[in-house]
This record gives C-alpha cells, sequence and structure tokens, in this order.
C-alpha cells in the first residue's frame, strides 16, 4: 500500500465523515438534532472546500467556502431553529420505514451510487475522483430521507442535505462549478428557504399540523 | 517447528490466563475511581476464583452430563482462543495455525456451550439469560465478521498475524475505513462482554441482566472456570482489537528483547485500553434489551460502512 499525501488523507476522511452524517440523518427523529446534523455536514463541507482550495491554490473555492460556511453552517440552521420554535414540531412521527430497514436501504443506496460513480470516477482527472461516488451516495440518502419523513420540515432538511451533497460532488469531479453557478444555486437554495419558511405557516395555518399526508387528498374528496 | 516458538506460545498462553482477571481487575478499580467509589484491589478476581475454587460444587438434581461439561469446554475455546490471538507475537505455532475467521467460529462455539448449559437446569432465568445471549450473538458476530473483513481487505489476507504485521509495517496513516470498524468493534467488545450499554457486569439477580443470568446455577469450580473464561473473552477481544487497530510494537521476529518489549508494551495498551471500558461504561447508561438490537445494528452500519469506504476510496 503507498501511503497517500495527508490533505488527500484528509479529505478522504472528510468525505468518509460526510456519508456517516448522511446515515445519522436518515436515523434521527428529532427534528432539532436533524437540522444540527445538517449545520454539522455543512462545516464538514466547509473543511473539505478549504482544503481543497489549499492543494489547488484555486480562489473561487475561497470564496465558496465562505458562502457555504455563512449559508449552510450559520444562517440555514438558524433559520430553522427558528422556525421550529415557531411552530412548536420537534419530533417527526415514525417515519414511513422503520429504522432499521431504512438503514439497509441506505447501505443498498451506497453500493449504487459507487457502481454508478465509477465510470465517473474513471474519466475525471481530479485528485478527489474516488469521492465522485460517495457525493452521489450522500446525495440519493438526502433523498431517501425525504421520502421516508412525513413531516415538512424534516423534508426540507433532507432538500438541503441534498444540496449539500451535489456541491461536494461538483468540487470533488471539477474542483467546484463556476463561480456564477454556485452564487445562483446559493440564492436559490436561499430564497427556497425563505418561501418554503412561509409555507409551514400556510400549510400549518390549513390543517393544522406540518404533516404532509394532508396534502394528497384532495379538496373534492374532504 | 522451533522449540523456542513453542515455549513463547506457552508464554503467551500462561499471560493470557494470569493477565486476564487483572485486566478485569483493572477495569472494575477504573470504573470505582471515575464512580468516586472506593476502588476495590486489582487482585480481586483472582481472590474469587481462588475462593471459588476451594468450595463444593453443588449441582442440580436434574442437570445433565451437557452442565457438567460447558464449564471446560467454554474455558478450553478462550484459552485456544487466546493462543490463536496475536498478542505478543506472531511467528508462533499455534497462532499461525488458524485464522480470524476460525476465531469467531471458536468464540461462537463458547457461547453456544454457554446457552445450552443454562438452559439445561430448565429455570426460567437461564433460559431467559441464554436467548439474550443468543440474540445479542446473533446480531454481534456479523458485525465481528464484517469487522474482520474490512481489515483483511486492506491486507489482502484473513490471518490475524499476517493482519498485525502489516498493519505495524505500514506508516501512520489517517484511514477513515479503520476508523469506522474500531468503533464498530468497540461496539461489539462492549456487547460481547456483557458491559455497560447491553448488560451490567456488577449487578445479580436483575430482571436486565443477561450474563450473571446465565452463570446463576453455577458453583465453586464450575463458576470459577467460568468466570475466568469471561475475564479471558474480555482480555481476547482486547487483544483482537490491538492486533488489528494498534499492532506497533508486536513481535515479528523471535529474538528475546523484541519479546520482552512486546510484553511491555500489551501492558501498557491493556492498562490505557482498560482506562478507555471503564470510561465508556460510566458515561453511558444502561439501555434497555429491546434497544440492544438497535445498538448493535449501529455497529454492524458502522463496519458495513467502513467496507464500503474502504471500496470506494481504498483507504
Amino acid at each position: 500500500m503507498t501511503a497517500l499525501p495527508w490533505d488527500l488523507q484528509l479529505l478522504n476522511t472528510l468525505a468518509a465523515l460526510l456519508l456517516l452524517l448522511s446515515f445519522a440523518m436518515l436515523s434521527q427523529r428529532r427534528i432539532v438534532s436533524l437540522v444540527n446534523l445538517l449545520a454539522l455536514q455543512g462545516a464538514l463541507l466547509v473543511v473539505a472546500t478549504l482544503l481543497l482550495a489549499w492543494r489547488t491554490g484555486d480562489r473561487h473555492l475561497y470564496v465558496s467556502a465562505t458562502l457555504t460556511l455563512g449559508l449552510k453552517v450559520f444562517f440555514l440552521p438558524w433559520l430553522l431553529h427558528r422556525l421550529i420554535r415557531r411552530l412548536g414540531v420537534y419530533w417527526d412521527t415514525e417515519p414511513l420505514l422503520n429504522i432499521t430497514a431504512t438503514m439497509l436501504v441506505g447501505v443498498l443506496i451506497v453500493i449504487f451510487s459507487f457502481g454508478l460513480a465509477q465510470p465517473i470516477s474513471a474519466l475525471a482527472s481530479t485528485a478527489t475522483r474516488n469521492s465522485i461516488g460517495i457525493a452521489v451516495a450522500v446525495i440519493l440518502i438526502a433523498f431517501l430521507t425525504m421520502i421516508t419523513r412525513r413531516k415538512a420540515m424534516s423534508q426540507v432538511v433532507g432538500f438541503l442535505s441534498m444540496e449539500n451533497g451535489l456541491f461536494f460532488g461538483a468540487m470533488s469531479a471539477t474542483y467546484g462549478m463556476p463561480m456564477i453557478v454556485e452564487l445562483g444555486v446559493a440564492l436559490d437554495v436561499l430564497v427556497a428557504m425563505l418561501v418554503l419558511g412561509v409555507f409551514f405557516f400556510q400549510i400549518r395555518e390549513q390543517f393544522d399540523s406540518l404533516d404532509l399526508k394532508n396534502l394528497e387528498s384532495l379538496k373534492e374528496d374532504q | 517447528m522451533n522449540p523456542f516458538d513453542w515455549l513463547v506460545q506457552l508464554l503467551g498462553i500462561a499471560l493470557a490466563l494470569i493477565a486476564a482477571p487483572v485486566f478485569l481487575g483493572w477495569v472494575n478499580k477504573c470504573r470505582a475511581w471515575l464512580q468516586n467509589r472506593s476502588a476495590p484491589s486489582v487482585w480481586l478476581p483472582y481472590r474469587g476464583i481462588r475462593k471459588l475454587f476451594h468450595k463444593e460444587a453443588v449441582i442440580a438434581e436434574n442437570a445433565s452430563r451437557l452442565f457438567r461439561l460447558a464449564p471446560y469446554v467454554v474455558f478450553g475455546a478462550m484459552v485456544t482462543a487466546a493462543a490463536i490471538i496475536p498478542s505478543i507475537a506472531t511467528r508462533l505455532p499455534i497462532t499461525q495455525a488458524a485464522d480470524a475467521i476460525a476465531l469467531v467460529g471458536l468464540l461462537a462455539t463458547a457461547r453456544v456451550f454457554l446457552s445450552l448449559a443454562a438452559m439445561d437446569v430448565g429455570t426460567a432465568f437461564g433460559t431467559l439469560g441464554a436467548r439474550r445471549e443468543m440474540m445479542i450473538g446473533f446480531l454481534a458476530e456479523p458485525a465481528l465478521l464484517v469487522v474482520i473483513f474490512v481489515v483483511s481487505l486492506a491486507c489482502a489476507t484473513t490471518a490475524l498475524p499476517m493482519i498485525a504485521e502489516r498493519l505495524s509495517a505500514q506508516a501512520l496513516s489517517l484511514t477513515p475505513s479503520l476508523a469506522f470498524t474500531a468503533v464498530a468493534f468497540t461496539m461489539v467488545l462492549l456487547a460481547e462482554n456483557a458491559r455497560i450499554p447491553v448488560d451490567n457486569p456488577a449487578t445479580h439477580l436483575e430482571l436486565t441482566m443477561i450474563h450473571e443470568a446465565l452463570l446463576l446455577e453455577y458453583s465453586a469450580r464450575h463458576l470459577a472456570l467460568m468466570e475466568w473464561a469471561a475475564a479471558l473473552k474480555l482480555f481476547n477481544y482486547a487483544c483482537i482489537g490491538f492486533a488489528v487497530f494498534i499492532p506497533w510494537g508486536i513481535s515479528t521476529g523471535n529474538s528475546a528483547t523484541s519479546l520482552a518489549e512486546s510484553v511491555a508494551l500489551l501492558g501498557v495498551k491493556l492498562l490505557v485500553a482498560g482506562f478507555g471500558l471503564a470510561f465508556i461504561e460510566t458515561v453511558s447508561a444502561k439501555l434497555r434489551v429491546f434497544r440492544a438490537p438497535e445498538f448493535l445494528a449501529t455497529a454492524f452500519l458502522f463496519a458495513v460502512l467502513g467496507l464500503l469506504v474502504r471500496l470506494l476510496l481504498g483507504s
């Protein structure tokens, strides 16, 4: 076994921790902890971006690290915590699939994304190309988190975690997206979050709960 | 075979037999310190075993031969396991004779006999303990196997001494797959040795207990052997952990100086590991029995994640 340079070792470790956090989010039932895990995932992303920026000397990666720090580590979790407090939702109801089964599906997803990412990794020329599989897995697991939850709040957290995975994928495949795309995505996420925050109140006012099951029935049926 | 190697092998087994109760005593002592209690002597497990050997054995009327046989089988399995695990040196005759999968099988044999003996007399407590033990076992075993697969994948062998040699020769590096599996292994160790998040080793006659319930019908020399075997099991697990995760300093040649160094380092590792174990037990609370599968599923998940990360990132 040849030893990797230490920064690549650290990046691999960060990638592995991101995957671990995705699984932690998949199993977490308390919404407050879910938001904290999201903030932690953002923080890991910031460290990974900074490390990559230092390694490649790419100026714009520093900017995107700052953006991630501000948006995903501080602002969005703060906003979510405020919403949780004001809406009074602390627990998600029992997920649609039980935890152990969800975990097993998660493991299958990781295997699937590994297969999916292998040809892409073979084509990429970056030093972090092995992490593409992990990024795909983070995206799909976040998707699974959204599918298995009923409360609108946890679905939004899943959505944001998906965005984290996407960001990490872009970083490991091509050392980050072009600045303009990154700014656009950040703005999109921010606006989506603000709009969803308003939505939450509307949903609750209409149905007296944040359970999305209510949205499935048509008005005429009631 | 070199007679010196056999001598070292015998020395290793003797060391395991002697060190196991002291290690248990050390864990108990650290636990008492951390919980602000006055600590019992580290030799207490010895005194217990000696006292039990001097007592007259009482055996239930309807106990079959299996009940008498089980302590010797369990103790024998643990001693064999201690011989297989490379604790002080890797180039030893018995240590090289079996691989890690055989070792897991050996530990499973001990568990089966322990559970059968507990059910043999037909008391409610014994049966209850046996069932719980099997439940924990069937969840912990796959996790342990996956842990071994991860290191086997990294070293291209399932033989523990080879694994220890390859890993100790390798330069120090940050390996996420090994870190994950180390967490998984620690959780399996806690569950398999009836330590706190899963079972409480300090209680008797409590509805949540597992290990003590298995031994309720035993007395005198049988009980002494069972308790010694339990101490050996903890020691064995600790040594598997050392061989796989912190193998540095293990003797790979057959010189007396490297051997002495290896024994001294083993002592240091045991002291640190014992304190760590006591610390984990102090900061965590006992789980309800029904939550134990979740605990072990988490261990399994960590191990599988280690395996996947190993395959994905190659580190």
